[in-house]
């Protein structure tokens, strides 16, 4: 991992590498799949939605749009209260875990990536669709069409909600107990809420650290999906 | 032991992101690898891992990874300490969340301990509370041999004061002296902060005001702030008022029997031996000791076994809880 190798660079920091590099790591583990899960849903969402014309759609987006901005602390409670052991899905005994963390931000992510791929997907012209079809496409080849034709805003949705996810304190602080072991190993501490933490502490420099590390993190992977989306463009 | 919480994470993370690989793949490329070697196994954890609430001054001052580190060594098992204000920890437990529960407020422990939630309740541990502010001192409280004379002090000379706000067990303290003083703290001098000890000392420090803090949270961080010691506790010969006990309780399994009840009193069990009690008693800051161990003694205290007001069924011996007469 990347940050294994650079941290030796700052020989003097305060903290061990096993404590920051198992924060790293729970936090991809918990965003990269969120978002993941986010556009398996989202994206067949921002489809129907799209394409289909039916009573309520102009009620179902206004609802997606309004997800986009919902506080986080609040689906925080929401999911605590439904995963504590009292809670409905309390059987799954999932609270204070990493996959708790997962269910907060899949929550977070998904109105995002849909929103923002379903403006993405209705900005493809129909002739394309059209065509697409009348070249005899089944409904999933046009579905690709769109989905290749749209790739660059669906990028940028799936970038959002990934930027939504990894850095979002409020919900996965709640649900996931922001716990480490003794040793330092991070269980359901991830950036932010070792970054809250340590600010608690009065342990501002490597709260910064971990900002920046953060930071980092969401750049890179910021340039990773526009490559994807550009590289491909360019080729054409 | 690494090594096997190694594995755990990675099964976890290998399980989880075997099934995803399609939709992970896409971004994670070598991100998530390290995790993928083993996996699908879908290793059953349950019932092998400690979940604690605790306050935010056991968490911040160190001690708690000093002594779960102890107690992993000794029984393998791993905790997962989730530090609360006093409030938040005994409602996460309500909530059936956690095995053992670590506070420092007696009232709020007696409660729970009455509604039935939590049982076997020890003391474990103590240190105080000191009065902190800025060095210059406008209020006039240095050497202030009375807590609640202080604190009249601060709340005439409307000086910033941070409190807590939060329902934590420092919280409550607080809130005691204010009665005690017959003071109802409020106007723009009175910063409830809503944060754990840390933050309120990090403000007080900021905007040059007075607080109240445990000992071990300011010793910890004293390095960081500019407050000093105006009002000493009990430790150091302050009054009783400051004073400042923590008790473990475990979780009721007959009222929350999804919980780990013997590994919750295996816990119980090791903080309060002699071996967990000489970690807490060894445990130092800055050369500092922060906390007492109190869970030894050769006659033992039968009180902290029950709420401080229980009276047996039917017994109308006051003094029973006592048991002084052994």
């Amino acid at each position: 991992m990347a940050a294994e190798t650079l941290i030796p660079l700052f020989v003097e920091l305060p903290f061990e590498t096993n404590y920051i590099t198992s924060i790293v790591r729970v936090s991809l583990y918990v965003s990269l799949i969120a978002v993941g899960l986010s556009t398996l849903f989202s994206l067949p969402v921002a489809m129907a939605v799209g394409f289909k014309q039916f009573p309520g759609k102009s009620l179902v987006t206004a609802i997606i749009n309004t997800g986009m901005g919902f506080p986080s602390v609040v689906v925080g409670l929401v999911v605590l209260f439904g995963l504590s052991s009292g809670g409905p899905l309390g059987f799954l005994d999932l609270v204070f875990t990493p996959e708790a963390m997962i269910m907060s931000q899949f929550v977070l992510a998904t109105p995002v990536i849909t929103g923002v791929s379903l403006a993405a997907v209705t900005s493809v012209e129909q002739n394309v669709r059209d065509a697409a079809y009348v070249m005899g496409g089944t409904r999933l080849d046009v579905a690709l069409v769109v989905i290749k034709e749209a790739r660059f805003g669906i990028a940028t949705a799936i970038l959002a909600g990934f930027g939504r996810a990894i850095s979002e304190v409020g919900s996965v602080l709640i649900v996931g107990g922001n716990i480490a072991y003794a040793d330092g190993t991070s269980y359901t501490r991830n950036l932010t809420t070792a970054i809250q933490l340590e600010a608690r502490q009065g342990r501002f420099e490597t709260a910064m650290f971990l900002g920046a590390i953060l930071v980092g993190i969401v750049l890179l992977v910021n340039a990773l999906v526009t490559r994807m989306g550009g590289g491909g463009r360019a080729k054409r | 032991m690494t090594i096997q919480r190694r594995e755990f994470l990675a099964v976890v993370g290998g399980t989880t992101a075997a099934g995803l690989a399609g939709c992970t793949g896409m971004f994670s490329d070598g991100e998530e690898g390290s995790d993928n070697g083993e996996g699908g196994s879908g290793a059953e954890i349950d019932g092998e891992e400690l979940v604690l609430t605790t306050t935010t001054s056991t968490h911040d001052t160190g001690l708690l990874d000093e002594v779960n580190a102890a107690f992993e060594d000794r029984f393998g098992t791993p905790v997962q300490a989730i530090s609360q204000g006093t409030g938040a920890a005994l409602e996460t437990a309500r909530s059936g969340d956690a095995d053992v529960i670590m506070v420092h407020a007696r009232g709020q422990e007696d409660e729970f301990l009455e509604e039935g939630h939590g049982i076997n309740r020890r003391d474990l541990m103590f240190n105080d509370y000191i009065i902190v502010g800025p060095e210059d001192d406008p209020a006039g409280i240095e050497g202030e041999e009375d807590a609640v004379a202080a604190f009249e002090g601060i709340a005439e000379s409307e000086e910033i004061f941070a409190s807590r706000g939060d329902d934590s067990g420092t919280h409550t303290a607080e809130l005691e002296i204010w009665e005690e003083s017959g003071t109802e703290p409020g106007g723009e001098w009175y910063l409830e902060t809503g944060q754990g000890m840390g933050d309120t000392l990090n403000q007080a420090s900021q905007q040059g005001g007075y607080t109240l803090a445990d000992r071990g949270t300011f010793i910890s961080q004293q390095d960081e702030i500019e407050l000093v010691i105006l009002v000493q506790g009990p430790v150091e010969g302050g009054p009783e008022i400051l004073a400042n006990p923590y008790g473990i309780i475990a979780a009721n399994p007959a009222v929350h029997e999804n919980r780990n009840y013997d590994l919750g009193m295996a816990y119980i069990g090791f903080l309060t031996s002699q071996e967990g009690q000489e970690v807490i008693e060894n445990y130092e800051l800055d050369g500092e000791q922060l906390f007492f161990a109190e869970a030894l003694s050769e006659d033992p205290n039968f009180g902290q076994y029950v709420p401080a007001d229980w009276q047996p069924e039917g017994g109308e011996d006051p003094d029973g809880v006592e048991t002084d007469d052994e």
